[in-house]
Protein backbone atom coordinates (compact mmCIF):
# COMPACT_ATOMS: atom_id res chain seq x y z
CA UNK A 1 0.00 0.00 0.00
CA UNK A 2 2.71 2.58 1.08
CA UNK A 3 4.76 1.31 -2.17
CA UNK A 4 1.52 2.49 -4.17
CA UNK A 5 1.11 6.02 -2.27
CA UNK A 6 4.82 6.69 -2.49
CA UNK A 7 5.65 5.78 -6.44
CA UNK A 8 9.09 6.76 -7.26
CA UNK A 9 10.00 9.04 -9.90
CA UNK A 10 11.43 6.08 -12.05
CA UNK A 11 8.93 3.98 -11.57
CA UNK A 12 6.33 7.04 -12.65
CA UNK A 13 8.19 7.66 -15.81
CA UNK A 14 8.42 3.44 -16.36
CA UNK A 15 4.36 3.27 -15.75
CA UNK A 16 4.03 6.58 -18.01
CA UNK A 17 6.02 5.08 -20.96
CA UNK A 18 4.19 2.08 -20.79
CA UNK A 19 1.14 3.86 -20.61
CA UNK A 20 2.21 5.92 -24.22
CA UNK A 21 3.41 2.41 -25.73
CA UNK A 22 0.22 1.29 -24.93
CA UNK A 23 -2.15 3.85 -26.73
CA UNK A 24 0.63 4.43 -29.76
CA UNK A 25 1.10 1.03 -30.72
CA UNK A 26 -2.26 -0.84 -29.68
CA UNK A 27 -1.39 -4.07 -30.98
CA UNK A 28 1.72 -4.25 -29.44
CA UNK A 29 0.05 -4.20 -26.43
CA UNK A 30 -2.73 -6.29 -27.45
CA UNK A 31 -0.12 -9.12 -28.72
CA UNK A 32 2.31 -8.82 -25.82
CA UNK A 33 2.89 -12.00 -24.03
CA UNK A 34 1.24 -13.69 -27.17
CA UNK A 35 3.30 -15.94 -28.95
CA UNK A 36 2.40 -15.51 -33.25
CA UNK A 37 2.26 -19.01 -34.97
CA UNK A 38 4.60 -19.72 -37.49
CA UNK A 39 5.23 -22.69 -39.57
CA UNK A 40 8.53 -24.14 -41.26
CA UNK A 41 9.56 -23.55 -44.66
CA UNK A 42 9.62 -27.18 -44.59
CA UNK A 43 13.14 -27.10 -47.25
CA UNK A 44 15.20 -25.11 -44.68
CA UNK A 45 12.72 -25.13 -40.97
CA UNK A 46 13.07 -21.50 -40.91
CA UNK A 47 10.23 -20.44 -39.51
CA UNK A 48 7.61 -18.17 -40.59
CA UNK A 49 4.56 -16.77 -38.91
CA UNK A 50 1.24 -17.94 -40.93
CA UNK A 51 -0.08 -14.68 -41.61
CA UNK A 52 1.44 -12.24 -44.32
CA UNK A 53 0.76 -9.85 -46.48
CA UNK A 54 -0.59 -9.85 -49.95
CA UNK A 55 -0.12 -6.46 -52.55
CA UNK A 56 -2.74 -7.04 -54.81
CA UNK A 57 -4.80 -4.32 -56.15
CA UNK A 58 -4.32 -2.49 -52.73
CA UNK A 59 -0.71 -1.39 -53.21
CA UNK A 60 -1.32 -0.25 -56.86
CA UNK A 61 -1.59 3.25 -55.94
CA UNK A 62 1.12 4.77 -58.60
CA UNK A 63 2.53 8.07 -57.08
CA UNK A 64 -0.15 9.38 -55.13
CA UNK A 65 1.08 10.31 -51.66
CA UNK A 66 -1.57 10.18 -49.42
CA UNK A 67 -2.54 6.49 -50.39
CA UNK A 68 1.44 5.87 -50.33
CA UNK A 69 1.75 6.68 -46.61
CA UNK A 70 -1.51 5.22 -45.91
CA UNK A 71 -0.07 1.79 -47.32
CA UNK A 72 3.16 2.37 -45.59
CA UNK A 73 1.42 2.51 -42.25
CA UNK A 74 -0.94 -0.77 -43.47
CA UNK A 75 3.32 -2.33 -43.24
CA UNK A 76 4.17 -0.01 -40.07
CA UNK A 77 0.70 -2.08 -38.27
CA UNK A 78 1.45 -5.36 -39.98
CA UNK A 79 4.92 -5.59 -38.67
CA UNK A 80 4.05 -4.62 -35.27
CA UNK A 81 1.77 -7.34 -34.99
CA UNK A 82 5.13 -9.65 -36.06
CA UNK A 83 3.79 -10.22 -39.87
CA UNK A 84 7.15 -11.03 -42.06
CA UNK A 85 6.27 -11.90 -45.27
CA UNK A 86 5.12 -9.25 -48.04
CA UNK A 87 4.16 -10.71 -51.85
CA UNK A 88 3.91 -8.66 -54.74
CA UNK A 89 4.71 -9.23 -58.46
CA UNK A 90 5.44 -7.29 -61.22
CA UNK A 91 1.91 -7.43 -62.55
CA UNK A 92 0.82 -5.19 -59.69
CA UNK A 93 1.56 -2.32 -61.34
CA UNK A 94 2.76 0.13 -58.73
CA UNK A 95 2.29 -2.19 -55.49
CA UNK A 96 6.76 -3.00 -55.29
CA UNK A 97 7.40 0.03 -55.94
CA UNK A 98 4.94 1.21 -53.05
CA UNK A 99 6.31 -1.42 -50.89
CA UNK A 100 10.03 -0.21 -51.31
CA UNK A 101 8.66 3.33 -50.00
CA UNK A 102 7.26 1.88 -47.50
CA UNK A 103 9.89 -0.37 -46.75
CA UNK A 104 11.84 2.87 -46.21
CA UNK A 105 10.03 4.89 -44.49
CA UNK A 106 9.94 1.89 -41.33
CA UNK A 107 12.67 1.72 -39.65
CA UNK A 108 14.28 -1.77 -41.19
CA UNK A 109 11.50 -4.30 -40.54
CA UNK A 110 12.57 -7.69 -40.85
CA UNK A 111 10.55 -8.33 -43.88
CA UNK A 112 10.71 -11.76 -45.75
CA UNK A 113 10.26 -10.30 -49.14
CA UNK A 114 8.14 -12.80 -51.76
CA UNK A 115 8.06 -11.70 -55.58
CA UNK A 116 7.32 -13.06 -58.95
CA UNK A 117 9.06 -13.40 -62.24
CA UNK A 118 6.16 -12.83 -65.02
CA UNK A 119 7.19 -11.89 -68.19
CA UNK A 120 8.02 -13.74 -71.62
CA UNK A 121 10.00 -15.00 -73.33
CA UNK A 122 11.97 -15.99 -70.43
CA UNK A 123 15.07 -14.46 -71.32
CA UNK A 124 14.02 -11.43 -70.19
CA UNK A 125 13.74 -12.79 -65.98
CA UNK A 126 17.11 -11.78 -65.22
CA UNK A 127 16.10 -7.96 -65.93
CA UNK A 128 12.77 -7.76 -64.66
CA UNK A 129 14.15 -9.65 -61.39
CA UNK A 130 16.47 -6.89 -60.97
CA UNK A 131 13.89 -4.04 -61.65
CA UNK A 132 11.81 -5.30 -59.02
CA UNK A 133 14.46 -5.61 -56.61
CA UNK A 134 15.46 -1.89 -57.21
CA UNK A 135 11.60 -1.11 -56.45
CA UNK A 136 11.51 -3.36 -53.59
CA UNK A 137 15.37 -2.00 -52.36
CA UNK A 138 16.45 -4.93 -50.86
CA UNK A 139 19.62 -6.36 -51.30
CA UNK A 140 18.19 -9.83 -52.35
CA UNK A 141 14.67 -11.27 -52.46
CA UNK A 142 14.26 -14.02 -50.41
CA UNK A 143 11.75 -15.70 -52.63
CA UNK A 144 11.03 -15.59 -55.84
CA UNK A 145 8.18 -17.29 -57.49
CA UNK A 146 7.35 -18.07 -61.13
CA UNK A 147 3.70 -15.88 -61.76
CA UNK A 148 1.03 -17.89 -62.85
CA UNK A 149 3.99 -20.50 -64.58
CA UNK A 150 4.59 -17.72 -67.29
CA UNK A 151 7.33 -19.17 -68.89
CA UNK A 152 7.97 -21.62 -66.33
CA UNK A 153 10.74 -23.76 -67.61
CA UNK A 154 13.24 -20.69 -69.02
CA UNK A 155 12.43 -18.66 -65.32
CA UNK A 156 12.89 -22.03 -63.28
CA UNK A 157 16.22 -22.20 -64.64
CA UNK A 158 17.05 -18.58 -64.36
CA UNK A 159 15.74 -18.78 -60.49
CA UNK A 160 17.60 -22.27 -59.91
CA UNK A 161 21.17 -20.36 -60.89
CA UNK A 162 20.04 -17.29 -59.02
CA UNK A 163 19.60 -19.82 -55.88
CA UNK A 164 22.77 -21.45 -56.98
CA UNK A 165 24.58 -18.17 -56.45
CA UNK A 166 22.98 -17.07 -52.88
CA UNK A 167 20.93 -14.25 -54.86
CA UNK A 168 17.52 -15.62 -54.03
CA UNK A 169 16.95 -17.82 -50.95
CA UNK A 170 13.86 -19.58 -51.92
CA UNK A 171 12.10 -20.04 -55.45
CA UNK A 172 8.87 -21.42 -56.47
CA UNK A 173 5.66 -21.15 -58.86
CA UNK A 174 2.27 -20.01 -58.31
CA UNK A 175 -0.96 -19.88 -59.51
CA UNK A 176 -4.84 -18.46 -58.84
CA UNK A 177 -8.24 -19.29 -59.03
CA UNK A 178 -7.74 -22.99 -59.60
CA UNK A 179 -5.97 -22.86 -62.81
CA UNK A 180 -3.56 -25.01 -64.31
CA UNK A 181 -3.53 -27.54 -61.24
CA UNK A 182 -2.49 -31.13 -63.17
CA UNK A 183 0.60 -28.83 -64.50
CA UNK A 184 1.05 -27.21 -61.08
CA UNK A 185 0.82 -31.22 -59.80
CA UNK A 186 3.71 -31.89 -62.55
CA UNK A 187 5.85 -29.45 -61.81
CA UNK A 188 6.46 -29.97 -57.81
CA UNK A 189 6.84 -33.74 -58.73
CA UNK A 190 9.12 -32.67 -61.06
CA UNK A 191 11.39 -30.00 -60.24
CA UNK A 192 12.89 -28.84 -56.62
CA UNK A 193 11.23 -25.95 -54.71
CA UNK A 194 11.21 -24.77 -51.69
CA UNK A 195 7.38 -23.09 -52.16
CA UNK A 196 3.71 -23.47 -54.54
CA UNK A 197 1.03 -20.59 -54.14
CA UNK A 198 -2.30 -21.56 -54.88
CA UNK A 199 -5.75 -20.23 -54.14
CA UNK A 200 -7.56 -21.87 -51.35
CA UNK A 201 -9.96 -20.94 -49.03
CA UNK A 202 -13.62 -22.05 -46.90
CA UNK A 203 -15.32 -22.30 -50.30
CA UNK A 204 -12.42 -23.17 -52.96
CA UNK A 205 -10.80 -25.78 -51.11
CA UNK A 206 -9.80 -27.84 -54.52
CA UNK A 207 -6.30 -28.29 -53.58
CA UNK A 208 -6.99 -30.26 -50.40
CA UNK A 209 -7.55 -33.49 -52.72
CA UNK A 210 -4.06 -32.98 -54.62
CA UNK A 211 -1.53 -30.28 -54.36
CA UNK A 212 -1.80 -29.68 -50.82
CA UNK A 213 -0.84 -33.17 -49.96
CA UNK A 214 1.61 -33.57 -52.22
CA UNK A 215 2.70 -30.28 -51.49
CA UNK A 216 3.71 -31.85 -48.01
CA UNK A 217 4.73 -35.18 -49.28
CA UNK A 218 7.63 -32.97 -51.30
CA UNK A 219 8.42 -30.59 -48.37
CA UNK A 220 6.79 -27.89 -50.39
CA UNK A 221 5.71 -24.52 -48.56
CA UNK A 222 2.32 -23.14 -49.06
CA UNK A 223 1.53 -20.18 -49.80
CA UNK A 224 -2.32 -19.12 -50.23
CA UNK A 225 -3.72 -16.15 -52.40
CA UNK A 226 -7.36 -15.04 -52.66
CA UNK A 227 -8.38 -16.00 -48.94
CA UNK A 228 -11.53 -13.80 -48.89
CA UNK A 229 -11.70 -13.86 -52.58
CA UNK A 230 -10.82 -9.94 -53.37
CA UNK A 231 -13.00 -9.35 -50.23
CA UNK A 232 -16.19 -11.23 -51.65
CA UNK A 233 -16.66 -14.01 -48.76
CA UNK A 234 -16.49 -10.67 -46.57
CA UNK A 235 -18.92 -9.01 -48.24
CA UNK A 236 -21.23 -11.90 -47.74
CA UNK A 237 -20.22 -13.45 -44.21
CA UNK A 238 -20.43 -9.68 -42.82
CA UNK A 239 -24.29 -9.87 -43.43
CA UNK A 240 -24.25 -13.04 -41.11
CA UNK A 241 -23.69 -12.92 -37.23
CA UNK A 242 -20.27 -14.70 -36.34
CA UNK A 243 -21.14 -18.17 -34.41
CA UNK A 244 -20.60 -17.82 -30.74
CA UNK A 245 -18.54 -21.06 -31.03
CA UNK A 246 -15.79 -18.91 -32.93
CA UNK A 247 -14.87 -17.75 -29.80
CA UNK A 248 -13.74 -21.50 -29.07
CA UNK A 249 -10.64 -20.73 -31.35
CA UNK A 250 -10.82 -16.89 -30.57
CA UNK A 251 -12.26 -15.58 -33.70
CA UNK A 252 -13.19 -12.35 -33.01
CA UNK A 253 -14.28 -11.51 -36.56
CA UNK A 254 -15.00 -12.60 -39.89
CA UNK A 255 -11.72 -12.05 -41.16
CA UNK A 256 -9.98 -14.58 -38.88
CA UNK A 257 -12.36 -17.00 -39.18
CA UNK A 258 -11.76 -17.15 -42.62
CA UNK A 259 -8.05 -17.04 -42.09
CA UNK A 260 -8.15 -19.15 -39.56
CA UNK A 261 -10.14 -22.16 -41.37
CA UNK A 262 -7.09 -21.54 -44.03
CA UNK A 263 -4.01 -21.68 -41.84
CA UNK A 264 -5.30 -24.81 -39.80
CA UNK A 265 -4.74 -26.56 -42.98
CA UNK A 266 -1.17 -28.68 -41.92
CA UNK A 267 0.36 -28.05 -45.46
CA UNK A 268 0.32 -24.11 -45.33
CA UNK A 269 2.62 -22.10 -44.44
CA UNK A 270 1.75 -18.89 -45.22
CA UNK A 271 -1.43 -16.98 -45.57
CA UNK A 272 -1.22 -13.38 -47.83
CA UNK A 273 -4.48 -11.21 -47.21
CA UNK A 274 -4.47 -8.18 -48.93
CA UNK A 275 -5.65 -5.04 -47.21
CA UNK A 276 -5.54 -1.02 -47.60
CA UNK A 277 -6.99 -0.50 -44.40
CA UNK A 278 -4.52 -0.79 -40.71
CA UNK A 279 -7.54 -2.11 -38.65
CA UNK A 280 -8.34 -4.82 -41.27
CA UNK A 281 -4.37 -5.66 -40.90
CA UNK A 282 -4.40 -5.79 -37.29
CA UNK A 283 -7.69 -7.89 -37.83
CA UNK A 284 -5.84 -10.24 -40.35
CA UNK A 285 -3.15 -10.97 -38.37
CA UNK A 286 -5.56 -11.96 -35.05
CA UNK A 287 -5.85 -14.97 -37.17
CA UNK A 288 -2.02 -15.88 -36.32
CA UNK A 289 -2.27 -15.58 -32.55
CA UNK A 290 -4.32 -18.08 -29.85
CA UNK A 291 -6.04 -21.29 -30.98
CA UNK A 292 -6.47 -22.55 -33.93
CA UNK A 293 -9.07 -25.17 -35.52
CA UNK A 294 -8.89 -28.95 -35.34
CA UNK A 295 -10.36 -31.38 -37.96
CA UNK A 296 -13.67 -31.14 -36.41
CA UNK A 297 -13.59 -27.75 -36.20
CA UNK A 298 -12.65 -27.25 -39.68
CA UNK A 299 -15.44 -29.47 -40.61
CA UNK A 300 -18.02 -27.12 -38.79
CA UNK A 301 -16.58 -23.95 -39.75
CA UNK A 302 -16.95 -25.74 -43.94
CA UNK A 303 -20.70 -26.80 -42.76
CA UNK A 304 -21.58 -23.89 -41.77
CA UNK A 305 -20.16 -21.11 -44.62
CA UNK A 306 -22.27 -23.42 -46.67
CA UNK A 307 -25.86 -23.03 -45.02
CA UNK A 308 -25.25 -19.39 -45.72
CA UNK B 1 -2.03 -16.99 -71.63
CA UNK B 2 -3.08 -20.66 -70.64
CA UNK B 3 -7.18 -21.25 -69.95
CA UNK B 4 -8.24 -17.54 -70.77
CA UNK B 5 -11.48 -18.80 -70.45
CA UNK B 6 -11.02 -19.22 -67.14
CA UNK B 7 -10.14 -15.21 -66.46
CA UNK B 8 -12.94 -12.86 -65.55
CA UNK B 9 -12.85 -8.69 -66.34
CA UNK B 10 -12.07 -8.48 -62.88
CA UNK B 11 -8.63 -10.75 -63.31
CA UNK B 12 -7.17 -7.85 -65.05
CA UNK B 13 -8.63 -4.72 -62.80
CA UNK B 14 -5.24 -3.81 -61.20
CA UNK B 15 -6.49 -1.50 -58.99
CA UNK B 16 -8.99 0.00 -56.89
CA UNK B 17 -11.87 2.44 -57.76
CA UNK B 18 -10.55 4.96 -55.47
CA UNK B 19 -7.23 4.61 -56.68
CA UNK B 20 -8.44 5.35 -60.27
CA UNK B 21 -10.36 8.25 -59.65
CA UNK B 22 -8.07 9.88 -57.00
CA UNK B 23 -5.46 9.69 -60.41
CA UNK B 24 -7.89 11.83 -62.00
CA UNK B 25 -8.01 14.34 -59.39
CA UNK B 26 -4.03 14.21 -59.17
CA UNK B 27 -4.23 14.97 -62.89
CA UNK B 28 -6.63 17.94 -62.70
CA UNK B 29 -4.85 19.98 -60.13
CA UNK B 30 -0.94 19.44 -61.64
CA UNK B 31 -2.16 20.72 -64.96
CA UNK B 32 -4.73 23.12 -63.86
CA UNK B 33 -5.64 25.63 -65.63
CA UNK B 34 -5.49 23.84 -68.73
CA UNK B 35 -9.15 22.38 -68.50
CA UNK B 36 -10.11 25.77 -69.57
CA UNK B 37 -8.00 25.84 -72.77
CA UNK B 38 -9.46 22.64 -73.22
CA UNK B 39 -13.28 23.54 -72.82
CA UNK B 40 -12.28 26.74 -74.99
CA UNK B 41 -11.23 24.51 -77.68
CA UNK B 42 -14.34 22.32 -77.57
CA UNK B 43 -16.12 25.03 -78.07
CA UNK B 44 -14.24 26.52 -80.70
CA UNK B 45 -14.92 23.00 -82.67
CA UNK B 46 -18.48 23.39 -81.87
CA UNK B 47 -19.07 26.66 -82.85
CA UNK B 48 -16.60 25.61 -86.53
CA UNK B 49 -19.59 22.34 -86.73
CA UNK B 50 -22.31 25.28 -87.17
CA UNK B 51 -19.76 27.73 -89.19
CA UNK B 52 -19.50 27.64 -92.86
CA UNK B 53 -15.86 28.72 -93.27
CA UNK B 54 -13.80 26.48 -95.54
CA UNK B 55 -10.69 25.45 -93.52
CA UNK B 56 -13.37 24.29 -90.92
CA UNK B 57 -12.36 20.79 -91.79
CA UNK B 58 -8.43 21.51 -90.81
CA UNK B 59 -8.76 23.36 -87.80
CA UNK B 60 -11.18 20.66 -86.18
CA UNK B 61 -9.26 18.03 -87.20
CA UNK B 62 -5.83 19.77 -85.74
CA UNK B 63 -7.48 20.63 -82.23
CA UNK B 64 -8.82 16.81 -82.11
CA UNK B 65 -5.29 15.56 -82.95
CA UNK B 66 -3.72 17.63 -80.54
CA UNK B 67 -5.96 16.76 -77.83
CA UNK B 68 -5.61 12.82 -78.89
CA UNK B 69 -1.68 13.24 -78.37
CA UNK B 70 -2.06 15.05 -74.99
CA UNK B 71 -4.29 12.68 -73.33
CA UNK B 72 -1.44 9.89 -74.87
CA UNK B 73 1.03 11.68 -72.94
CA UNK B 74 0.15 13.74 -70.33
CA UNK B 75 -2.41 11.06 -69.28
CA UNK B 76 -1.96 7.46 -69.88
CA UNK B 77 2.10 8.27 -70.05
CA UNK B 78 2.51 10.50 -67.29
CA UNK B 79 -0.45 9.19 -65.37
CA UNK B 80 -2.20 6.39 -66.08
CA UNK B 81 1.09 4.23 -66.95
CA UNK B 82 1.74 4.36 -62.86
CA UNK B 83 -1.42 1.87 -62.10
CA UNK B 84 -1.69 0.28 -65.17
CA UNK B 85 1.16 -1.50 -67.26
CA UNK B 86 -1.52 -1.47 -69.87
CA UNK B 87 -1.31 2.22 -70.17
CA UNK B 88 2.08 2.64 -72.74
CA UNK B 89 0.22 0.73 -75.24
CA UNK B 90 -3.16 3.09 -74.63
CA UNK B 91 -1.00 6.04 -75.29
CA UNK B 92 0.28 4.58 -78.99
CA UNK B 93 -3.44 3.90 -79.88
CA UNK B 94 -4.19 7.38 -78.50
CA UNK B 95 -1.11 8.78 -80.57
CA UNK B 96 -2.24 6.90 -83.25
CA UNK B 97 -5.46 8.12 -84.01
CA UNK B 98 -4.29 11.64 -83.33
CA UNK B 99 -1.95 11.12 -86.40
CA UNK B 100 -4.87 9.24 -88.22
CA UNK B 101 -6.46 12.45 -87.72
CA UNK B 102 -3.93 14.28 -88.70
CA UNK B 103 -3.78 12.74 -92.19
CA UNK B 104 -7.43 12.77 -93.19
CA UNK B 105 -8.30 15.80 -92.20
CA UNK B 106 -4.82 18.47 -92.45
CA UNK B 107 -2.91 16.74 -95.04
CA UNK B 108 -5.55 15.14 -97.42
CA UNK B 109 -8.38 17.83 -96.05
CA UNK B 110 -11.32 14.98 -95.87
CA UNK B 111 -13.57 16.64 -93.37
CA UNK B 112 -16.64 18.22 -94.47
CA UNK B 113 -19.58 19.24 -93.02
CA UNK B 114 -23.07 20.25 -93.64
CA UNK B 115 -24.16 23.44 -91.72
CA UNK B 116 -27.83 22.65 -92.46
CA UNK B 117 -29.81 20.01 -90.21
CA UNK B 118 -29.59 17.12 -91.73
CA UNK B 119 -30.57 14.96 -88.94
CA UNK B 120 -26.52 12.67 -88.62
CA UNK B 121 -25.19 15.79 -88.29
CA UNK B 122 -27.78 17.11 -85.86
CA UNK B 123 -27.33 14.04 -84.07
CA UNK B 124 -23.11 14.02 -84.12
CA UNK B 125 -23.57 17.74 -83.07
CA UNK B 126 -25.33 16.56 -80.14
CA UNK B 127 -23.08 13.71 -79.15
CA UNK B 128 -20.13 16.39 -79.16
CA UNK B 129 -21.66 18.52 -76.64
CA UNK B 130 -22.73 16.07 -74.69
CA UNK B 131 -18.91 15.20 -74.34
CA UNK B 132 -17.73 18.27 -74.17
CA UNK B 133 -20.81 19.71 -71.69
CA UNK B 134 -22.68 17.19 -70.18
CA UNK B 135 -20.04 14.29 -69.72
CA UNK B 136 -17.78 16.23 -66.96
CA UNK B 137 -21.40 16.40 -64.91
CA UNK B 138 -21.79 12.69 -64.16
CA UNK B 139 -18.86 12.06 -62.10
CA UNK B 140 -20.52 14.84 -59.28
CA UNK B 141 -23.68 13.82 -59.96
CA UNK B 142 -22.60 10.01 -59.25
CA UNK B 143 -20.97 11.05 -55.99
CA UNK B 144 -17.76 11.95 -57.26
CA UNK B 145 -16.08 15.27 -56.21
CA UNK B 146 -15.56 17.96 -58.99
CA UNK B 147 -11.65 17.53 -58.25
CA UNK B 148 -11.87 14.71 -60.39
CA UNK B 149 -14.02 16.11 -63.00
CA UNK B 150 -13.33 14.33 -66.78
CA UNK B 151 -12.58 17.06 -69.30
CA UNK B 152 -12.65 16.82 -72.90
CA UNK B 153 -9.53 17.01 -74.13
CA UNK B 154 -7.50 16.14 -71.53
CA UNK B 155 -9.10 13.39 -70.68
CA UNK B 156 -9.75 10.40 -72.54
CA UNK B 157 -13.38 9.25 -72.07
CA UNK B 158 -14.76 12.61 -72.84
CA UNK B 159 -12.23 13.16 -76.14
CA UNK B 160 -13.19 9.88 -77.52
CA UNK B 161 -17.20 10.46 -77.30
CA UNK B 162 -16.05 14.26 -78.49
CA UNK B 163 -14.47 12.39 -81.59
CA UNK B 164 -17.59 10.32 -82.23
CA UNK B 165 -19.43 13.26 -82.21
CA UNK B 166 -17.37 15.11 -84.89
CA UNK B 167 -17.11 11.63 -87.01
CA UNK B 168 -20.76 10.95 -86.81
CA UNK B 169 -21.42 14.67 -88.07
CA UNK B 170 -19.10 14.80 -91.07
CA UNK B 171 -20.84 14.55 -94.39
CA UNK B 172 -19.12 11.23 -94.95
CA UNK B 173 -18.48 8.16 -92.05
CA UNK B 174 -14.80 7.98 -91.81
CA UNK B 175 -14.85 4.30 -90.43
CA UNK B 176 -10.42 4.06 -90.02
CA UNK B 177 -11.03 6.92 -87.17
CA UNK B 178 -13.66 5.50 -85.40
CA UNK B 179 -11.56 2.16 -84.94
CA UNK B 180 -9.19 3.58 -81.98
CA UNK B 181 -12.20 5.42 -80.56
CA UNK B 182 -14.11 2.46 -80.67
CA UNK B 183 -11.93 -0.33 -79.14
CA UNK B 184 -10.65 2.66 -76.05
CA UNK B 185 -14.43 3.05 -75.61
CA UNK B 186 -15.00 -0.82 -75.25
CA UNK B 187 -11.88 -0.77 -72.75
CA UNK B 188 -13.01 2.20 -70.58
CA UNK B 189 -16.78 0.83 -70.77
CA UNK B 190 -15.16 -2.76 -68.81
CA UNK B 191 -13.09 -1.10 -66.58
CA UNK B 192 -15.68 0.95 -65.21
CA UNK B 193 -18.37 -1.96 -65.33
CA UNK B 194 -15.40 -4.10 -63.60
CA UNK B 195 -15.16 -1.62 -60.66
CA UNK B 196 -19.16 -1.51 -60.72
CA UNK B 197 -19.36 2.28 -61.21
CA UNK B 198 -22.84 3.43 -61.40
CA UNK B 199 -21.82 5.88 -64.77
CA UNK B 200 -20.07 2.36 -66.76
CA UNK B 201 -22.70 2.22 -69.37
CA UNK B 202 -22.10 5.88 -70.70
CA UNK B 203 -18.71 5.47 -72.57
CA UNK B 204 -20.55 2.78 -74.67
CA UNK B 205 -23.69 3.52 -75.18
CA UNK B 206 -22.53 7.12 -76.51
CA UNK B 207 -19.98 4.99 -78.65
CA UNK B 208 -22.65 3.28 -80.05
CA UNK B 209 -25.01 5.65 -80.82
CA UNK B 210 -22.50 7.42 -82.94
CA UNK B 211 -21.42 4.18 -84.50
CA UNK B 212 -25.06 3.88 -85.47
CA UNK B 213 -25.74 7.51 -86.42
CA UNK B 214 -22.17 6.52 -88.86
CA UNK B 215 -23.67 3.47 -90.23
CA UNK B 216 -27.34 4.88 -91.26
CA UNK B 217 -24.88 7.80 -92.47
CA UNK B 218 -23.65 5.55 -94.67
CA UNK B 219 -26.52 3.61 -95.58
CA UNK B 220 -28.30 6.26 -97.06
CA UNK B 221 -25.38 7.63 -98.95
CA UNK B 222 -25.35 4.05 -100.68
CA UNK B 223 -28.75 4.73 -101.23
CA UNK B 224 -28.17 8.11 -102.83
CA UNK B 225 -25.41 6.80 -104.95
CA UNK B 226 -27.09 3.69 -105.79
CA UNK B 227 -29.99 5.15 -108.81
CA UNK B 228 -26.84 7.22 -110.23
CA UNK B 229 -24.57 4.26 -110.66
CA UNK B 230 -27.31 1.89 -112.46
Amino acid sequence: MRQREHLSRRSLLGLLAAASTAVLRPWSALSQGRAIITRPIPSTGETLPVVGLGSWITFNVGDDVVARDACAEVMRAFFEAGGRMIDSSPMYGSSQKVIGYGLGKLDQPRVFSADKVWISPGSRGAAQIEASRRHWGVPRFDLLQVHNLLSWEEHLRTLRAMKAAGQVRYIGITTSEGRRHRDVEQIMRTQPLDFVQVTYNVVDREVEDRILPLARERGIGVIVNRPFREGELIRRMARQPLPAWAAEIDCANWAQFLLKFIVSHPAVTCVIPATTRVDHVRENMGAAYDRLPDASMRARMIAHVEKL
Amino acid sequence: MSEWWTYSLSDFLLFSPRIYYRLFELYNAAIWPLQILALALGAAIFGLLLSGVVWRGRAIAAILAACWLWVAWAYFLQRYDTINWAASYFAVGFAAEAMLMSWTGIIRDRFGFHSGADVAGTAGRCIFLFALVVFPLIGPLAGRPWTQVEIFGVAPDPTAIATFGVLAAAHRPHWLLLVIPSIWCAISGATLWTMQSPDALVVPLAATLALVVAGWKSLARGRQASPDET
